[in-house]
């Protein structure tokens, strides 16, 4: 598989990534800097977490507007798997591949602990292995929001890719950290080659992070 | 009055205004043969003021043991190196952020984040860990909440940005920090033992270059502020505070440790504390050499800065290098890459003088000499009072109080329920290396690639320094060696944050000298070597001092990762025991503190022999895999220390012990114990070998079940222990 992972300055989960898609999908990813223009064959591109131009301004904003993300929103309109972690999927959101807003977490504060995901659809590229999982969020605006009419657009078309629930698969206020709407925790695009989520799989990818369910997106892709 | 007076008069209040002695600036025209210019005031005023100089506190510092067979780089450098094989290092050092944060807790504990992650770097280590040791005042002081909220918004902030993972650190409140809250932060790296750099300029003619931000009028003489004390006036220095730009200190970073793979830089310093001033006489001083600045070529934020301002400017996220000149191209390139100024400002001399130019005319012109070699050193006058005496409890004291209930008010105190709140506001994860997270004994990060980790802690008892200095130097030191050393890991040295009131009164300079003689006794008898720190002086508010913190960052090895252990309670069936001598030490504890609400009876002292043997004892089990968990006894003592590893793995125990004074026997802080879960099958290994090495083992309960039940007393729920122990900061 020939992936890439972008790199805005102020990345800093590009590594993480690398090495989980290293270490899962078996090749080592080519790490593509944001004033670059072009990708051109691809099988998969990351866009990782972190706080790619500082993020002073809304989160991904300038991000979005970078000369690669082109390329970004190019390879995805063919068709090429594009997923966006955490200020990824900030990225994503802010440059119209995927739909809604990330605003602040209505704690109003940073959050960084292990929360539990459930796949609402397990027939895409990304979820077909998927399970209910625990992996990391650390983020300051991770709180999904969409109008009711995009809502209802996103659930008819099978959009969502995962919700906050509690151990027992259950979605409900408890087990929503961030105050997301529905407690979205990632979403597809329409032909759901474009994944966007807050938690970190890469962050719960060996047994040392305590936890490896983050693994089965990855695996997902392989198959 | 005559002329001369009114001269007088206005040159001393210049002098007082620069947070400089009369004799001090007597000993500045001694030595330049003539008056000072203003800017070349200002100069001396960075570089002689005690952040800088540490003029009280040098010739102590000294004492302490700063080398040892892993030490690579003692105090001295911009951070401390460590040997931890394979041809690896680690770097690190604390820092104080104390004053700025008190008068802008945002961006003074940013600032400080900064700051630290920049003496690491600077150094060639790639940052992986931040920890920090926090202290506030009342936690019903009206500021208290605000100043919390702040540091630790500027804490997550700057740390989170830049992502670097801040894994764990320590926080208490008591009323001798309302007028000086502490902000202490530790950045720990790794890097090449072959690429380590250092700030010595060398070679005659090779270029002098800026790089990073701009430099703005942010920060002037924040290094003199923070070395005055506190009045009702002080709001107004908040313009002495700086302010943080994580983003651009993520792109110096990464250029940093890009250019480092080249072999470009012979010389590199981070601009801190005195920025462009500290770092150019450092970097001089150093090598024994000059350097020629021209400050009109600095990069500027602002129009018409002066050369005064530009001395003195503490603006962030900047560095002076000395580069090979024949790769100025290469290394243009890289900063260019990163949307960073570079600037060439300067070059090495051999006249061994700051000579510093403007708009073509002479600033200033100082031999280096006069400036390092003869700043004034202080041996000031001290004063060591008794500790406070020892007085014995008894059971009979306490038979009207009721264990289980006690318990309930401890965890559930500000000072020792849980700090959950703090650290989920910080990535603890990111870099994807964390071991232990924060919340355990010590927090552990992989080495990035390997199967080895590095163990770390910060800690400090300023009440039982504050009663007797020497044993609460002692505790510091062992109490991060404990903390290491039930993380599996091998201590193996520390760095330091000396954290007094006002030096110039004799009881204070006492509690230095005696925390120094402390802290030195046990870093010997340890073999934990100090390889780096900072002090700071006059903590003090209207003549009021905090309570001496001296405290203590420790770095241990682990060399195998699946040697790691964490407080956690990992299994029903399994044993508890307690490991060390118990005395039911009741002075100066959070028992008498919190539930009586007196601070006396003594601060326990700590045997270093017993500490080596224990602390030894459990480094064996844990290599020959006989312990499930381990916590050391610490603040609360044992039971304390058992609701922590029952909350923390969610499981429940019964105890069963037989004592005479059971509220010494659980809230006792005697030192030198730990608290071990040991599988039924090892039980008996555990006792032959504890006895064979003198070390005192006694069998606590039996883990299971949902609650903490004692023998003939009774028992909590979990679920009861949890709600107490995160009621206080989850209602904050």
């Amino acid at each position: 598989m020939k992936t890439h992972v972008i790199v805005f300055p102020g990345s800093n989960c590009d590594r993480d990534v690398a090495v989980a898609i290293q270490n899962i999908i078996g090749s080592s990813p080519d790490m593509v800097w944001h004033k670059d223009s072009t990708i051109k064959q691809s099988d998969l591109i990351v866009v990782p977490g972190g706080f790619s131009y500082g993020d002073y301004l809304r989160c991904g904003a300038m991000a979005s507007t970078s000369p690669i993300m082109k390329s970004v929103i190019e390879n995805a309109n063919k068709g090429v798997p594009v997923m966006g972690i955490c200020n990824g999927f900030q990225i994503l959101i802010e440059s119209g591949l995927l739909q809604g807003a990330l605003i602040r977490n209505s704690s109003l504060s940073f959050i960084c602990r292990d929360i539990i995901i459930k796949p609402t659809n397990t027939k895409t590229i990304f979820t077909n292995k998927s399970k209910i999982s625990k992996m990391p969020i650390a983020h300051n605006e991770g709180n999904y929001f969409a109008n009711s009419n995009q809502i209802k657009e996103i659930e008819d078309n099978d959009q969502i890719a995962f919700q906050y629930c509690d151990e027992n698969g259950d979605i409900n206020a408890h087990s929503n950290p961030n105050g997301s709407i529905n407690n979205i925790a990632g979403v597809f695009n329409k032909s759901k080659n474009v994944l966007g989520m807050m938690p970190h799989p890469e962050r719960a990818a060996e047994s040392i992070h305590g936890c490896d369910d983050g693994r089965n997106i990855f695996e997902s892709l392989l198959s | 009055m005559t002329s001369s007076n009114w001269q007088f008069d206005t040159e001393k209040s210049l002098v007082e205004s620069h947070g400089l002695k009369l004799d001090e600036f007597e000993k500045i025209v001694e030595g330049l043969g003539r008056e000072p210019n203003l800017t070349e005031l200002g100069i001396f005023s960075a570089m002689w003021n005690e952040h800088c100089s540490y003029k009280s506190s040098k010739y102590w510092l000294k004492k302490l043991p700063t080398s040892g067979e892993r030490v690579i780089q003692g105090p001295g450098e911009n951070a401390g190196v460590i040997d931890i094989d394979d041809g690896d290092v680690a770097v690190f050092k604390m820092e104080s952020h104390n004053h700025p944060s008190f008068l802008e807790p945002y961006q003074g504990a940013a600032t400080g984040v900064g700051g630290i992650l920049r003496d690491v770097f600077t150094m060639g280590a790639r940052p992986v860990a931040n920890m920090n040791a926090l202290r506030f005042g009342d936690p019903n002081h009206p500021k208290t909440k605000h100043l919390v909220s702040g540091v630790v918004g500027g804490i997550g902030g700057y740390g989170n940005c830049i992502g670097i993972p801040t894994v764990g650190g320590e926080v208490n409140f008591h009323p001798s920090y309302n007028g000086n809250i502490l902000v202490n932060a530790m950045t720990v790296g790794i890097a090449k033992k072959d690429k380590i750099f250092y700030s010595a300029a060398a070679g005659i003619g090779n270029p002098v270059v800026y790089v990073g931000s701009k430099t703005g009028r942010d920060g002037i003489h924040g290094a003199t502020m923070a070395s005055a004390e506190f009045d009702d006036d002080s709001e107004e220095k908040k313009p002495t505070v700086q302010v943080g730009d994580p983003f651009t200190e993520k792109l110096l970073l990464e250029a940093c440790l890009e250019l480092m793979k080249e072999d470009a830089i012979i010389a590199i310093q981070d601009m801190g504390a005195a920025g462009l001033t500290s770092s150019s006489i450092e970097m001089a001083s150093k090598g024994n050499v000059g350097i020629d600045i021209n400050l009109s070529k600095v990069p500027m934020r602002a129009a018409n800065m002066t050369a005064y301002e530009l001395m003195l400017s503490e603006s962030q996220e900047r560095m002076l290098m000395v580069i090979q000149p024949k790769k100025e191209e290469l290394a243009r390139s890289i900063f260019k890459k990163w949307d960073l100024e570079f600037e060439i400002i300067g070059e090495v001399t051999n006249t061994k003088k700051l000579i510093l130019h403007m708009d073509g005319e002479e600033q200033a012109s100082i031999p280096i000499n006069i400036l390092v070699e003869d700043a004034p050193e202080y041996q000031r006058d001290y004063i060591v009072n008794d500790p406070s005496p020892l007085i014995s409890f008894e059971s009979k004291d306490f038979e009207d109080k009721d264990i289980l209930s006690d318990l309930l008010k401890m965890i559930s105190h500000p000072n020792l329920c849980s700090r959950k709140w703090i650290w989920e506001q910080y990535d603890h994860m990111v870099m994807a290396d964390t071991v232990v997270r924060p919340g355990s004994d010590a927090a552990v990060v992989r080495v990035h690639g390997t199967n080895k980790g590095i163990a770390i802690s910060t800690d400090c008892s300023p009440t039982y320094c504050r009663h007797d200095p020497y044993e609460g130097g002692k505790h510091a030191v062992v109490e991060t060696w404990r903390n290491i050393v039930a993380s599996g890991a091998e201590p193996i040295a520390i760095t330091d944050c000396m954290n007094f009131g006002n030096p110039e009164k004799p009881e204070i300079m006492g509690q230095f000298v005696e925390c120094i003689r402390g802290m030195g006794d046990a870093c010997s008898k340890l073999n934990y070597p100090v390889i780096s720190g900072n002090v700071s002086l006059y903590n003090e508010t209207n003549g009021e001092g905090i309570y001496p913190t001296p405290a203590i960052g420790g770095v241990g090895l682990i060399r195998d990762l699946s040697n790691t252990m964490t407080i956690d309670l990992k299994n029903e069936g399994n044993v508890l025991c307690l490991i060390g001598e118990s005395n039911n030490h009741l002075g100066n504890s959070h028992y008498l503190s919190i539930i009586q609400n007196k601070e006396d009876g003594g601060t326990p002292s700590v045997n270093l022999d017993d500490e080596l043997k224990n602390g030894k004892f459990i480094l064996d089990c844990v290599a020959k895999k006989l312990l499930k968990s381990v916590h050391d006894v610490g603040e609360g003592g044992v039971l304390v220390a058992i609701a922590e590893m029952c909350i923390s793995g969610m499981q429940g125990i019964k105890i069963d012990i037989t004592k005479d004074f059971l509220h010494g026997f659980f809230f006792g802080e005697d030192q030198a114990r730990y608290l071990v879960e040991v599988s039924q099958n090892k039980l008996e290994q555990i006792e032959v070998d504890a006895s064979k090495s003198a070390v005192k083992i006694e069998r606590i309960g039996e883990i299971g079940g949902t609650s903490i039940s004692i023998n003939s007393i009774g028992e909590i729920e979990l679920s009861s222990l949890i709600d107490h122990h995160t009621k206080w900061f989850n209602e904050f």
